[in-house]
């Protein structure tokens, strides 16, 4: 649950490369409903995804989480199948930055995937740089988001933030 | 110090007097394309922006290319709407489905020119860099910002510079170059980073070849790759824009991540194998493995010197009985070229189909799909798990000739030995 910049969920774990291919295939590409995208989420690495995860819930990857293609399908269906956060080794960029337009927090955190095992709880400080595996009781530090994209995430994502600042872009 | 192209570039494009690596700027943007299956995605994020119309009708290019024509409700009814909306907003340039490949038809009708910023809602956006833009992919709202208001922001990319030098041995392409080099660096080894090529193999390699390299940098996790504009690029562009050109060069004494050298002339056709596009390995290697399926297009080689090269491999020869081959053109002004110098009808009697331009074989999208358990051998940029049809089928990736002479034999195959 995302509780102002701050949030707990439960750790679904995958590993390096997971590709746009796979959070959602290109036979989905035609959607433009996210409700509809999210049915699909995942379904290329784990089709029971959409059914399993409940809200809240942080899934988290190795290196070059979303390489591939720039569709935004792939972000907001793991944000409206109730993805509070990614949390990876690295992300590949084009994913990284829909990630964040979309208001879904991407998090780089080395270390990450040798800290979690699946089902594990976690708090995750997104302003401070911290997440802590309740679970383990182990804490890993990672550099916060950028100022800009902090304010991006904070203002629920990149429509909402040129909306409020279109004057001064 | 010295600047790299995209510092150069991403500078003047922000109104500062520089921009250095790892730099936030703000950038206006010379062009803004969106293929069909982004742009209702990023309209209705201009839409929810409060912005009612786009920033510049003559700085919007949309290509339906896709699902082109529509094989699907869905997709003619977002076909429709962006129609509709390009009248509405009266665009300038809306090509529709006949054109081709958004990566093909943006050079060929002039939209990109040395030194401009490039931005579009589609990944292989890094392919224009060929012609010394800085060319970058982003989603649909990124894409909605910018129509909105012509500007986003960008890091400045730290750059790596990519050398080539020797002479291609005959049946090595530039696909072979750029497989080798996704080998060197790994599939998330250029993340952020531009991609510099040069050296002799870059100056004598066609625009096309460029092309091809360019467009596999996101490959590599890569923002853009670059070719520094030459003759070549002129000749090319000369007709199709107003032949008034601000090249943009890398300083001498630039700064770069990492060099990676290449030597051309002792390199053999490569293969990427099953899943991922760094799995690269000398088709010595992999000569003998069975395919279902060969295709020859994308924009990363379907263009004319591609099913050229496909072409005089098949002239006089069959497409081997437990093969389909399938070849698409990039584009509507390839199609009509290769009609014209007598390709298509060497490919077709050799037993190869042959379809209207579009993305749909490359991304799984309405042609040549594989079924569980196949193997399809493909010229295209992707061999992601599941990427062509099923999960449960192996894609390999390789140059048109290699692609053309195993279509012939059924199993991996340099074309010295057929």
């Amino acid at each position: 649950m995302m509780s102002g910049i701050k949030m707990v969920g439960k750790v679904w774990k995958y590993g390096d490369d997971v590709n746009t291919d796979l959070i959602v295939p290109g036979k989905y590409l035609e959607l433009v409903d996210p409700e509809e995208m999210a049915l699909h989420a995942m379904e290329g690495i784990d089709p029971e995804f959409p059914q399993k995860i409940t809200k809240g819930d942080i899934v988290v990857g190795g290196a070059n989480f979303g390489c591939g293609s720039s569709r935004e399908h792939a972000p907001l269906a793991l944000k409206y199948a109730g993805v509070g956060a990614v949390i990876a080794e690295s992300f590949a960029r084009i994913f990284y930055r829909n990630a964040i337009n979309v208001g879904l927090p991407a998090l780089e955190c080395p270390g990450i995937i040798d800290a979690v095992e699946e089902g594990d709880q976690l708090e995750v400080d997104i302003t401070g740089g911290k997440v802590r595996n309740l679970s383990k009781n182990v804490e890993l530090k990672f550099v916060p988001l950028p100022g800009f994209m902090v304010e991006v995430l904070g203002e629920g994502g990149l429509v909402t933030y040129i909306k409020n600042h279109l004057e001064e872009w | 110090m010295g600047y790299t192209v995209s510092e150069k570039i991403l500078a003047k494009a922000s109104g500062q007097d520089e921009a250095r690596a790892g730099e936030i700027v703000k950038v206006k943007v010379d062009v803004a394309m969106m293929p069909d299956l982004t742009t209702i995605l990023a309209v209705n994020a201009m839409k929810d922006m409060g912005v009612k119309k786009v920033w510049d009708v003559n700085r919007v290019v949309i290509v339906l290319d896709h699902v082109a024509p529509a094989s699907t409700l869905m997709a003619a009814t977002i076909h429709r709407d962006i129609r509709s909306f390009a009248k509405e907003q009266e665009l300038r340039y809306l090509y529709d489905v006949e054109s081709g490949v958004c990566h093909q038809v943006l050079p060929e009708k002039g939209h990109v020119k040395p030194g401009k910023v490039v931005i579009g809602a589609d990944s292989h956006t890094c392919t224009h860099g060929a012609f010394g833009a800085f060319a970058t992919g982003v989603g649909s709202t990124d894409m909605g910002a910018i129509l909105a208001t012509g500007k986003t922001w960008l890091r400045v990319p730290e750059t790596i510079r990519v050398e080539v030098n020797g002479k291609l041995l005959e049946h090595v392409s530039p696909k072979d170059v750029i497989l080798r080099t996704a080998k060197e660096i790994g599939a998330d080894g250029a993340t952020y980073n531009a991609l510099e090529f040069s050296g002799d193999t870059i100056s004598d390699m066609s625009v096309s070849g460029r092309m091809t390299l360019c467009n596999m940098a996101i490959e590599m996790g890569g923002k853009t790759g670059i070719v520094e504009p030459d003759d070549k690029t002129f000749a090319f562009l000369k007709e199709r824009t107003d032949g008034v050109f601000n090249p943009v060069h890398a300083d001498e004494d630039a700064e770069y991540k990492r060099l990676l050298n290449i030597d051309a002339a002792e390199l053999e056709p490569q293969i990427a194998c099953p899943h991922k596009v760094d799995n690269v390995k000398n088709i010595s290697e992999m000569a003998g493995t069975k395919i279902n399926q060969a295709f020859v297009g994308s924009c990363t080689n379907g263009r004319l010197e591609d099913l050229e090269a496909a072409a005089t491999i098949l002239k006089g020869r069959r497409v081997h009985k437990d093969v389909r081959l399938l070849v698409v053109p990039a584009s509507l002004e390839v199609y009509l070229k290769a009609l014209d110098e007598g390709i298509i009808q060497d490919l077709v009697e050799s037993g190869a189909m042959f379809s209207n331009p579009s993305c749909g074989a490359c991304f799984g999208g309405h042609i040549g799909l594989l079924a569980p358990g196949e193997v399809g051998l493909t010229t295209s940029n992707r061999n992601f798990k599941g990427r062509q049809g099923s999960p449960e089928a192996l894609v390999y990736l390789a140059s048109p000739a290699v692609t053309a002479a195993s279509a012939v034999t059924g199993v991996i195959t340099h074309p010295r030995d057929l």
